[in-house]
């Protein structure tokens, strides 16, 4: 396996990854510099052996894109000695199969209250906004990772033709639920927070649960699906699922 | 019986040592910024020392004892007084019931750590009593204390107990009594502009020899961007050798961003799980107590050393606290 010193570009052998420290207590394992699916593969292989598969002195992990980090406490392990172990995990982890993902809907009330830069996001792509509500929810998308906000997706896979800047000033509260776009991302906010996405959407449905365990409606590896609501439907959503 | 809010102060939280387990669900860690100064605070209470305490901020809130305990105030000096009388940091003090604890003005550090033996009865939120206000988790409510509040204590350790019932038969007359010992003070290692030792970030090659030696050979000062979410930094801009881009992954604690305009962002507790700026360095665990107790104005300087020193003086500050626990016990014993 080799040990690339190299981060310039997506690596040519797709085995190749590096051990880095973040601090002294917490390890990273990298596979390169890109948001690519079969890359993050391997991140999901590592993740769901880890979560089985406790480390002495592991505390916790954090997939990303191209990376998963996991927290120790420096008391048990030293940076040396966890990075060896996991150099003899991950050679055999990288073949494993690809994990059966779980396929999550998520049904959004677009335009009008809930998604006042819908027009925008049509105008800026020279498309009407039902084309812009059409492409949105035709996508599969991934969730490559939780972070940012409790609860908060990293979604992959929004097609270019509704891809939109961020608002110039941002809004200093954005509304739980809200379905927004930035750039060639979409996300969904799962707590009320100032932000500067053009929001197009509303989904009923709590993406952050801190009674549950775990306390969010997505992990990373979903699938998930936009599926248009009425306001009606919204309503009623929103009253039963609180 | 309980102790109640009179006044809150401008920022006064429930905090334990945080929220671990559930970063990889976006959940923010939290706790306390000076996990230290917290340990201590308990340990001198009888408690365990990850308890959950109240974090006071600068300007602290008025407290009445509406029954007797045993309480400890670390951190920084806040110019706590019961009944009118300067009250003693890093010790035991008893209290007694109907005393009203306030603070004046900040005199040194920025926030003080108060424990009460036993503990503040409050609900535990994904493995832990820490406040996160921007998601409302943990702590009362989720919020800081408002005026009204009333805390529920846990009953306290039979040890604290012990103690508790020795000193006040020592202060009869006395709206408090105080050990004539204290600990922990030289531990923290607290300074106005001190020197943080960090280790190289993800990103630090990324950066211009120039901006790489201007990070540990000049000042920074904190500026007033400045909370529990982390530190907005002021001094030499910090540039790359080209312009690149970072994907999203995790930062922690101390983790040293910098952003496109070049200026360093230290994270502190209330930090996001995930960043996407690049980072250049990471703080050592054991200066991540004296950055918590700077404030706006304070000037900082970096010093560059290993993940293995930072893991050896990791190791030796953890057998200090722990030799300090043996210590406190006994004297409280």
């Amino acid at each position: 396996m080799a040990y690339s010193a190299k981060e310039e570009k997506p690596l040519p052998d797709p085995a190749s990854y590096q051990i880095l420290p973040l601090g002294d207590a917490a390890i990273v394992v990298k596979f390169g510099d890109t948001i690519d699916r079969n890359l993050h593969r391997k991140i999901q292989a590592m993740e769901t052996y880890f979560a089985d598969h406790f480390l002495k002195g592991m505390i916790e992990q954090v997939p990303a894109y191209a990376t998963l980090t996991i927290y120790y406490d420096p008391l048990q392990r030293s940076f040396r000695d966890l990075a060896e172990e996991l150099r003899g995990i991950i050679t055999e982890l990288v073949d494993a199969p690809e994990p059966n993902p779980r396929i999550v809907e998520i049904p959004v009330s677009y335009g009008g209250e809930f998604g006042p830069d819908l027009d925008f996001v049509a105008r800026h792509n020279s498309l009407k906004t039902d084309d812009v509500i059409q492409i949105h929810s035709a996508s599969d998308y991934m969730v490559y990772m939780i972070g940012f906000a409790p609860g908060f997706p990293y979604l992959g896979g929004m097609s270019q033709q509704i891809a939109a800047p961020r608002r110039d000033s941002p809004r200093l509260q954005i509304p739980v639920g809200s379905v927004g776009i930035a750039g060639t991302q979409t996300g969904v906010y799962p707590i009320e927070t100032p932000g500067g996405w053009q929001l197009i959407g509303r989904t009923p449905i709590e993406l952050f649960r801190p009674q549950e365990n775990p306390p969010t409606l997505l992990r990373a590896g979903d699938i998930v699906r936009f599926r248009p609501i009425t306001t009606e439907e919204y309503t009623s959503l929103r009253a039963t699922s609180q | 019986m309980s102790i109640r809010v009179i006044r809150p102060g401008l920022l006064t939280t429930i905090q334990d040592l945080g929220r671990y387990g559930f970063q990889q669900f976006g959940v923010i860690v939290s706790g306390a910024m000076d996990p230290l100064a917290l340990r201590i605070s308990n340990l001198l209470v009888g408690n365990e020392h990850h308890e959950a305490v109240l974090e006071i901020t600068l300007s602290g809130p008025s407290l009445l004892f509406e029954q007797e305990t045993l309480i400890a105030i670390t951190g920084a000096d806040l110019s706590a007084v019961i009944d009118g009388q300067a009250v003693p940091l890093w010790r035991p003090i008893w209290v007694r019931q109907g005393s009203l604890l306030e603070f004046g003005s900040p005199l040194c550090g920025c926030r003080a750590y108060l424990s009460v033996a036993g503990g503040f009865d409050v609900p535990i939120v994904m493995h832990s009593c820490s406040t996160y206000l921007r998601a409302g988790l943990g702590g009362i409510d989720g919020r800081a204390l408002q005026s009204g509040d009333v805390l529920n204590l846990r009953g306290a350790s039979p040890c604290a107990s012990q103690q508790m019932k020795r000193m006040s038969e020592r202060g009869s007359e006395h709206p408090f009594v105080a050990t004539d010992w204290f600990a922990g003070l030289d531990l923290a290692d607290y300074a106005d502009d001190p020197t943080i030792r960090v280790m190289s970030g993800g990103q630090y090659d990324w950066f211009n020899d120039e901006s790489r030696e201007s990070f540990v050979s000049q000042s920074f000062s904190i500026t007033r961007q400045s909370d529990r979410m982390g530190y907005r930094l002021a001094g030499p801009t910090l540039r790359f050798i080209r312009p690149r881009e970072l994907i999203s992954e995790a930062v922690t604690m101390g983790t040293i961003q910098i952003p496109p305009e070049g200026q360093p962002i230290i994270l502190m507790a209330d930090r996001p799980t995930t960043g996407g700026y690049a980072k250049i360095a990471q703080v050592a665990t054991v200066d991540i107590p004296v950055l918590a107790q700077l404030k706006p104005g304070a000037k900082i300087r970096f010093l560059m050393i290993s993940v293995e020193e930072a893991q050896g003086l990791y190791r030796s500050r953890e057998a200090m606290v722990r030799r300090l626990g043996c210590g406190i016990s006994q004297m409280n014993l």
